[in-house]
């Protein structure tokens, strides 16, 4: 098991920059995902940590030792790709223990050891089953397995639940969550899929074009976003923006939209500039007819116990999700307000996320959230 | 009436009978020269150039004999003072007042046509496969230049350059050589190998050889491994391509070989007989030259139909 640093790494092709200057660490035994859109620079990064490829500038330690020129094959790192990539002509035994047939071991201990991580994934009974006719969640479990098998110092995955269908993903992500408890590898986890990143990591890094834009837990991440890329990457349906007005001054607690003045967490920073953008989850609007901002209501989804309500509002339309004994019809004119702890405030020319009490101490800001 | 059948694979009955019936005609007409060759081989002399032609006639081994054996004409008490005859063979070719003097030259043709046609197939795959992997692969300065150079070897009949190789061979001593055949036929037969093998590597996803080598495996090791069982239709196709030139080439080996090297092609049509060409010994000379091309296809033939499909259908 092992912790990966990363250190002003970069990478481009050409004239592309896949990765501009990034620098983070992966703590040992911590389940880390990497999530962005695609092109963003996260699979170049997870293929610059497995070797596949090499870095432009910068350094990548593998337990404190400098790997950044080493060879795939002297790092010691497992690596699970998206298409599975399991070898067509070898059984399902054949590629699980395909890994360990290089290191010389004895025949009796990697017979062994491929029953047991077979043991472990329930794919017992397919070990001299080939790769053809497996379904893809068995594919799934096999290259799993061949990536366990050797005890790596980290396991890398690229998309690995991609080409599964949705239902077999949710099963799937827990499956690896469980698999990761038990045998608690540091793990990099690279997905364009937010929820499956909210639902598995222990920390998430957000990447979009080349850069690294926040690091952080699932819970800091999805409340306390560092630009409004992020903001709107995570969370389904995506964060409300709608155009504020007026400069923003520390200590500040207001902001116009359109005229309505909304409450918001306390400046910690100002904007000198007379436009910035407010965000909101749709969670964090209820509808009261004492809303500071007014709209039309456009439709309404029901979603069992909530239901989700778009209004168009004159600063432009909303979502929002509410109980579903909230009761309004299509064409009905609505107030609007803002959980004013939860509110949100991006510097539209540099995409940041205005400073705020919302950012102040851990998990107080939004307690009540 | 039948149900009319609106799925896309699956034939209606009707329409099974009629593809079968054409291909069977096709393949029935496309055996014809073969089954006759067949036949000639085993006519008597006379039979072979009877007119109207014989279907129906009486087998005889005299044209392998004769391919096999070269014979002088004698006289009846020549023949009588060498007592009775000590083989069916002898007593074969006795009845046309003739005694054989030696095996013939067919032998060792027909071993040249081996190592030179399996050779230069080898030889061509093996480099092919080395080459389609590194184009397929690697980033190779100037490649499409390179790959269109190398087809453009093809572009017009080999034939078009024989006096030049002629000379060419003649001043670097590999004229009737077998070496010299083998490079020839190699040459030739390279850029349609590269091309092919290139497309059976293009369609191998590279994540295999990536997981080899995150796995430990080296890149060579990763390419024994995990990329050449994984182009064994691609190689199985393009050597049966292979073979298939070399074995049946006519022009380059009746002008490059003579005494040593000859292969098979040039000298199955000029078995002569007594009067003219020995047909019987013609045919079966065609019909034993045809059979290891035949048994390698045969051989081949699952790898074969799997290698033509390849990349049509991606499962």
């Amino acid at each position: 098991m092992a912790e990966i640093r990363i250190e002003n790494l970069k990478k481009n092709f050409g004239d592309f920059i896949a990765v501009r200057d990034s620098s983070f660490t992966i703590e040992d035994g911590e389940f880390f995902v990497m999530l962005g859109p695609s092109g963003c620079g996260k699979t170049t990064t997870l293929r610059m940590i497995a070797g596949l490829e090499t870095p432009s500038d910068g350094r990548i330690l593998l337990d404190g030792e400098d790997v950044t020129y080493k060879r795939g094959a002297e790092r010691d790192i497992a690596f699970v790709f998206q298409l599975f990539a399991l070898y067509p002509h070898m059984t399902v035994r054949g590629n699980i223990s395909f890994p360990l047939r290089l290191q010389g071991l004895p025949r009796r201990e990697v017979r062994e050891r491929t029953e047991e991580v077979a043991r472990l994934l329930k794919i017992e009974p397919l070990l001299d089953r080939g790769v053809g006719g497996l379904a893809a969640g068995d594919r799934q479990r096999v290259a799993l397995g061949r990536a366990i098998v050797r005890r790596a110092k980290a396991f890398l995955m690229d998309e690995p639940l991609g080409a599964l269908d949705a239902e077999f993903r949710d099963l799937m992500c827990e499956e690896l969550r469980l698999l990761h408890k038990r045998i608690s590898a540091t793990s990099v986890y690279v997905t364009h899929d937010q929820i499956e990143a909210m639902s598995m990591a222990d920390r998430i890094c957000v990447m979009n074009k080349g850069d690294v834009l926040q690091i952080g837990a699932p819970m800091e991440v999805y409340n306390r976003p560092a630009t409004k890329f992020v903001a709107s990457f995570i969370g389904s349906p995506s964060m409300n923006f709608l155009p504020a007005q007026g400069n923003v001054s520390p200590g500040d607690t207001e902001i116009q939209v359109n005229g309505a003045r909304l409450a918001m967490p306390e400046a910690r920073e100002g904007l000198a500039r007379t436009e910035s953008v407010l965000g909101a989850r749709p969670e964090h609007i209820t509808i009261s007819q004492d809303g500071a901002l007014r709209g039309r209501v456009f439709a309404v989804e029901y979603m069992g116990a909530r239901q989700l309500i778009t209004i168009d509002t004159d600063a432009g339309r909303l979502r929002v999700r509410a109980p579903n004994t909230v009761r309004v019809g299509d064409g009905e004119l609505v107030g609007l307000s803002f959980d004013p702890a939860r509110v949100l405030v991006f510097d539209p020319a540099s995409d940041r996320t205005l400073n705020s009490a919302l950012f102040d101490a851990d998990g107080e800001a939004h307690a009540h959230g | 009436m039948s149900k009319p059948s609106l799925s896309v694979t699956t034939a209606s009955p009707r329409a099974k009978w009629i593809a079968g019936i054409l291909v069977v005609s096709y393949a029935m007409v496309a055996m014809i020269p073969l089954v006759w060759i067949f036949m000639t081989g085993f006519k008597s002399p006379p039979d072979s150039i009877s007119y109207p032609p014989k279907v129906v006639f009486e087998p005889s081994l005299e044209g392998y004999v004769n391919l096999f054996t070269t014979r002088s004409r004698q006289t009846d008490e020549y023949i009588e003072s060498l007592g009775p005859p000590e083989t069916w063979y002898d007593e074969l070719v006795r009845k046309r007042n003739m005694v054989i003097t030696g095996p013939s030259r067919f032998a060792d043709r027909y071993w040249n046509s081996v190592v030179i046609g399996f050779g230069s197939t080898f030889l061509a795959v093996f480099l092919g496969t080395l080459a389609a992997y590194g184009f397929s692969r690697f980033k190779v300065p100037l490649k499409d230049d390179l790959l269109f150079f190398i087809l453009s070897t093809r572009m017009m009949p080999p034939i078009a350059v024989a006096i030049p190789i002629f000379l060419m061979y003649r001043e670097l001593g590999l004229s009737d050589t077998a070496a010299g055949m083998i490079l020839l036929y190699t040459t030739v037969n390279l850029s349609l190998a590269v091309w092919l093998l290139k497309g059976f590597v293009d369609e191998i996803p590279r994540e295999y050889e990536e997981a080899a080598v995150v796995d430990g495996y080296t890149r060579l090791q990763a390419f024994v491994k995990v990329v050449l069982p994984q182009m064994r239709a691609g190689i199985a196709a393009t050597a049966i391509f292979c073979l298939i030139f070399s074995w049946n080439e006519y022009a380059f080996a009746l002008l490059l070989t003579s005494g040593n090297a000859q292969t098979a092609p040039p000298f199955i049509p000029i078995i002569i007989g007594e009067g003219g060409l020995d047909w019987p010994a013609v045919a079966a000379g065609a019909t034993l030259f045809l059979l290891p091309v035949v048994i390698f296809t045969v051989m081949l033939r699952n790898q074969l139909l799997r290698g033509i499909t390849f990349g049509a259908v991606r499962k």
